[in-house]
């Protein structure tokens, strides 16, 4: 089970929805917190709620107000490089160029597609947190090639 | 040895202060800095961080976010500093854009780096904070 786990999460670096910065975090566990990355996970997942809903109302106004547009994708962005949500990431870093460039259309698009990455990684986390709850501990957090 | 007090048995933890408005970031950092044995605390703005160096705590390591709402990371050190405060302040920012960084720096860090923080980059930095204890 431990090889399907790796497997795993050897296919979300493959894919490019994870980075580095998620295995310092599964390094970090240890019996006292064997499941601090799932933790991390949660929080910003329900942290993260609020601030999708300011952004989209932010988007709804006319005209937009990228300063604000682009301070709520900075928060967005360290939250979501924090456990290595390196697709979402790259686009927290797009919209945030289209913010300087003043293009609120390349804005809107792009958080379509932050919202996308942002969905997928969370089911596919999901999965793979739920794997490894019934694969049971680790002795060392394993390191994808 | 790096660490213990003169003239007693007792070893000290190195104590560090996380600054940050982000709740994640407080948890991942905190728990980052638990691990290398650090005693930890976390609050949630700059002027926070100032209230508590003004009640008399003292942090050996600050981990100072850049911006925050109330007070930001900027103000924060140049009040820690003008406070007297002689803390290691490292500026812990998303922001990679040179003025800005340079602008934070001459507020009174003794470094400035990208977040998230590492452990190649807390080792790095622990040996600097021993020898100031010694």
């Amino acid at each position: 089970m431990q090889k399907q786990l790796a497997k795993m999460k050897q296919s979300l670096f493959d894919q490019g929805y994870l980075d580095e910065q998620f295995i310092q975090l599964e390094e970090l566990q240890d019996d006292a917190n064997p499941n601090f990355v799932e933790e991390v996970v949660t929080l910003y997942y329900r942290d993260s709620v609020r601030l999708v809903q300011n952004i989209e109302q932010a988007l709804e106004k006319n005209p937009l107000d990228f300063a604000k547009l682009d301070s709520y994708m900075h928060q967005f962005k360290g939250s979501s490089s924090s456990f290595g949500a390196k697709k979402v990431k790259t686009e927290c870093t797009q919209f945030r160029d289209h913010c300087r460039a003043g293009n609120a259309d390349g804005c809107k698009r792009t958080f379509q597609e932050l919202k996308k990455e942002y969905a997928t990684l969370k089911k596919k986390l999901e999965v793979y947190f739920q794997f490894a709850r019934q694969a049971g501990p680790v002795e060392k957090a394993c390191r994808p090639k | 040895m790096a660490g213990e007090m003169a003239g007693n048995s007792t070893k000290k933890k190195i104590s560090a202060l996380v600054v940050d408005d982000d709740r994640l970031v407080r948890r991942i950092h905190g728990m980052l800095l638990t691990r290398f044995g650090m005693e930890t605390n976390a609050v949630e703005n700059g002027k926070e961080a100032v209230d508590l160096f003004a009640s008399g705590k003292c942090y050996d390591l600050v981990f100072m976010d850049m911006e925050m709402p109330i007070m930001d990371g900027l103000k924060a050190t140049q009040a820690l500093r003008e406070m007297g405060v002689s803390s290691t302040i490292v500026g812990v920012t998303s922001r990679t854009q040179e003025g800005e960084t340079q602008a934070f720096m001459e507020a009174g860090l003794d470094a400035c780096w990208e977040k998230p923080l590492t452990r190649d980059g807390i080792i790095s930095l622990l040996d600097q904070v021993a020898k100031k204890l010694l």
